[in-house]
């Protein structure tokens, strides 16, 4: 706000109809015993919503663990949720992943489906287009593997569910951001 | 550093045991007094404390009792609690004042003894799973699995503990590392990378804020425990700038004491139970100066109606409380006392002049005139009020700290004693935690010897806590509990009237003990009064014992507390005199 004029009362903006809006946030944390509980307990003890979650480690030298989670609420409620998380002692940064125009997301999934004939060969050439890889294969079923935006899989396995879709395993969202540097 | 203080060479590189590593890093951290309770879990702990004369240790009669009494510690001398207790229920007794202590951002630090390690996670005796309970509680806490980290996490949950936004910090060691032998690490150079807490407000939110202080014509200061946790400087500080800007000062109830009640720009306390003219001036500011404080229920009242024609800057140290619950034009994230310095020196360097705010003066000096706090002259029994007026008029000219357990007594003493002085007034403002006054009493006194401390306590909390009078014997603790007895949980029994149809659903103290025998039987002096004529004399015999007091004070039954704002309800809209029922609207009523 320094470089504009004081504004008028915060009270004068309206906030009545607030969207809900998706966010992806990477948090790097010490990767130190009970910190995934920290933040997951923070989720669920003030009402934030996680609608997928991904961790590993991903520095050993520094013991680093990156956590993307993907939530959903209102602008007011997103601002809060960095900050609360920011607030754990063993968390040293939250990225909004979607905010940033350098964010990029994927997602991994393992689907099965099974079945015979027409189908079946639909199956993979359906497969191919998404560029899916088949993992195992028995006469009346494929494993296929296949990475992309959360919303390729969701399209993917919509097309694959009349066709005989068994069972989906998905990783959940994990993010990153383009160019040289890290964070 | 104090004489307890090892110097390094002394201190690091040395081996010893996990037991004699917490207790020299206690040392070294400058601790000298410990509230605790044994058992099996910590035993090699007070091993090593039986030959140890440079730290005291308070044997209380419930670990509840430890937890609150190194609440009050902290908070009459601004250095960190420090509590001990045994794994499993001495963990779980310790879960309301390490949630107490979070609310009210109190820096504690709070060390349980765990099973041995082998045993963890096999429902062993006395296990449970005290880092998992305590991880929403706390602000930070530890499991020590290995005694080559000991020294250091110990070192680090005092850094946590008592800086940024203070809080409880736990450290469960289990029995093994206790006993195992590792190196000693002194605190110099402790520190947490990913823990960086900002101080410095930055430039451009003190320009801005200066900005609206000089053009504000109807601003008001809106102060919290915050000011407290940052120091006696912060107080001072704050009084300056006040001084330098002529704005009235209202306060929560964690911040009484940071501005001098005495002083004619003081408007009294803001909030639920607040002054008519803090809620009023709240209401109709042009510009709120949230210093150290958060918005909370009890203060905003109807957040929607929250002082609607008004710019407001907030000053906290923890970002995670700007736009939380209050939108604000200004944020500052910053330690109060280094706020308050910039802000003052920035109003000096700009030579501006305090503005022209005489009008707001006038229409405060209106609110004022209503005199919100009176009440009618006792009728036979003796008002809490007037109870908490004398004893507040005998004791004001001594060297005194009041801590409260939580009810109309509480709202009274907030009302009717009045503080000069910062960290003089201990109270559970966050959590509400009935039991929390004398347990936090024993920890004042024990802190200032020589001073007067006094609980003005409800008859129904007190019994949460009796048995810590038997703490104060034993350790020459001469506390008053000051007891409001008005044979019922006033607070609970005001809401029934106001809310419930005057059904009164199990709100009576029935059965209540004879305090004075109970007194006695703890070795302690009891004293009873009924008669308005005689309580001066018997408050004064109260402070002239050298011990532990219980006091019986028997008031009005049915007095409620006022003024009010009724839940759901704007600032403007308070309750003053009698009650009538139909103040709460449907919404109200689902609030607390
Ligand atoms: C541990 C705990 N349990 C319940 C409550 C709810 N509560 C708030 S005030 C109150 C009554 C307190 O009675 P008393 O101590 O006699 O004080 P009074 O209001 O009569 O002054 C109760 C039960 C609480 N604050 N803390
Ligand atoms: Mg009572």
């Amino acid at each position: 706000m320094s470089k504009e004029p004081i504004p008028a009362s915060a009270y004068d903006m309206d906030h009545a109809e607030e969207a809900e809006e998706r966010r992806t946030l990477a948090i790097l944390v010490d990767n130190e015993p009970g910190v995934l509980g920290r933040v997951v307990g923070l989720f669920s003890a003030r009402g934030y919503n996680i609608e997928s979650l991904t961790v590993a480690e991903v520095d050993r030298g520094k013991h680093r663990s990156r956590i993307t989670i993907v939530t959903t609420g209102t602008a007011h409620m997103l601002e809060q949720i960095e900050a609360q998380v920011l607030r754990l002692v063993p968390v040293a940064a939250v990225i909004d992943i979607t905010k940033s125009k350098r964010g990029i997301e994927r997602e991994l999934a393992l689907v099965k489906v099974a079945g015979k004939g027409e189908p079946r060969v639909e199956a993979l050439r359906i497969a191919e287009i998404f560029r899916a890889r088949v993992i195992d294969t028995t006469n009346e079923s494929f494993i296929f593997e296949i990475t992309g935006a959360s919303e390729k899989i969701d399209q993917f396995t919509d097309l694959m569910e009349p066709l005989g879709l068994v069972e989906v395993s998905r990783t959940g969202v994990l993010s990153i951001r383009r160019g040289k540097d890290a964070g | 550093m104090d004489t307890h203080t090892l110097t390094d060479t002394q201190t690091t590189k040395r081996t010893m045991t996990g037991a004699e590593i917490v207790v020299t890093a206690l040392k070294e951290q400058g601790v000298d007094t410990m509230f605790g309770y044994p058992g099996g879990a910590v035993l090699p702990i007070y091993d090593a404390l039986y030959s140890e004369d440079s730290i005291r240790h308070i044997l209380v009669r419930h670990e509840q009792g430890a937890g609150h009494a190194a609440e009050g510690y902290a908070r009459s001398t601004g250095k960190c609690g420090v509590a001990l207790v045994t794994s499993g229920p001495g963990a779980t007794n310790m879960v309301t004042p390490i949630t107490d202590a979070m609310m009210d951002s109190i820096p504690m630090v709070v060390i349980t003894g765990q099973v041995p390690s082998h045993l963890i996670g096999t429902d062993a005796f006395q296990e449970c799973d005290t880092v998992g309970i305590t991880r929403c509680c706390a602000k930070h806490n530890y499991l020590v699995t290995d005694v080559d980290d000991l020294a250091h996490t110990i070192h680090e949950a005092f850094l946590i503990a008592t800086s940024g936004r203070p809080g409880p910090v736990v450290i469960d060691i289990p029995k093994d590392v206790q006993f195992a032998t590792g190196p000693y690490i002194g605190k110099e150079g402790v520190y947490k990378p990913t823990y960086q807490p900002k101080t410095e407000p930055s430039d451009h939110a003190i320009r801005d804020a200066l900005d609206m202080m000089a053009a504000a014509r109807r601003p008001v200061f809106y102060t919290g425990g915050g000011v407290i946790n940052s120091g006696p400087e912060a107080s001072k500080l704050l009084r300056e700038l006040q001084a330098a800007t002529g704005f009235p000062v209202t306060s929560t109830l964690m911040g009484l004491g940071a501005f001098p009640a005495g002083h004619e720009d003081w408007l009294g306390m803001v909030g639920m139970h607040g002054a008519y003219e803090a809620n009023n001036a709240m209401h109709d500011c042009d510009l709120m100066i949230c210093i150290g404080a958060r918005f909370d229920d009890r203060v905003t009242g109807k957040v929607s109606a929250f002082s609607p024609g008004s710019r407001k800057i907030h000053i906290d140290i923890d970002p995670s409380s700007i736009n939380k619950i209050i939108r604000v034009d200004v944020p500052v994230v910053a330690d109060c006392k280094a706020a308050l310095q910039a802000l003052l020196g920035g109003w000096k360097r700009r030579k501006l002049a305090k503005p022209d705010i005489e009008d707001w003066k006038e229409q405060i000096a209106k609110w004022k005139a209503v005199d919100c706090f009176s009440y009618p002259p006792n009728n036979g029994a003796i008002r809490p009020q007037y109870a908490v007026e004398r004893l507040y008029e005998l004791t004001k000219d001594r060297d005194t700290y009041i801590s409260t357990e939580v009810g109309q007594h509480q709202m009274w003493a907030a009302q009717h004693y009045h503080f000069e002085e910062p960290n003089r007034w201990m109270t559970s403002g966050g959590l509400g935690t009935m039991g929390y006054g004398l347990p936090a009493a024993v920890g004042i006194q024990a802190a200032h010897p020589g001073s007067l401390v006094i609980d003005i306590a409800g008859e129904a909390s007190v019994q949460m806590v009796m048995q810590e009078v038997s703490t104060a014997v034993q350790h020459k603790l001469p506390i008053k509990v000051f007891i409001l007895n008005n044979e019922w949980m006033g607070m609970v029994r005001q809401w029934q009237e106001l809310l419930h149809g005057e059904r009164y659903s199990h709100s009576y103290s029935e059965s209540l003990p004879d305090f004075v025998k109970l007194a006695e039987a703890y070795g302690a002096k009891g004293i009873q009064c009924s008669d308005p004529a005689e309580l001066d004399a018997k408050i004064l015999e109260m402070i002239d014992h050298d011990g532990p007091v219980i006091f019986d004070c028997l008031v009005e039954k049915a007095e409620n507390c006022l003024p009010m704002i009724p839940s759901g309800a704007p600032h403007n809209e308070m309750i003053l005199g009698k009650i009538s029922g139909d103040e709460i609207g449907e919404d109200g009523r689902r609030m607390v």
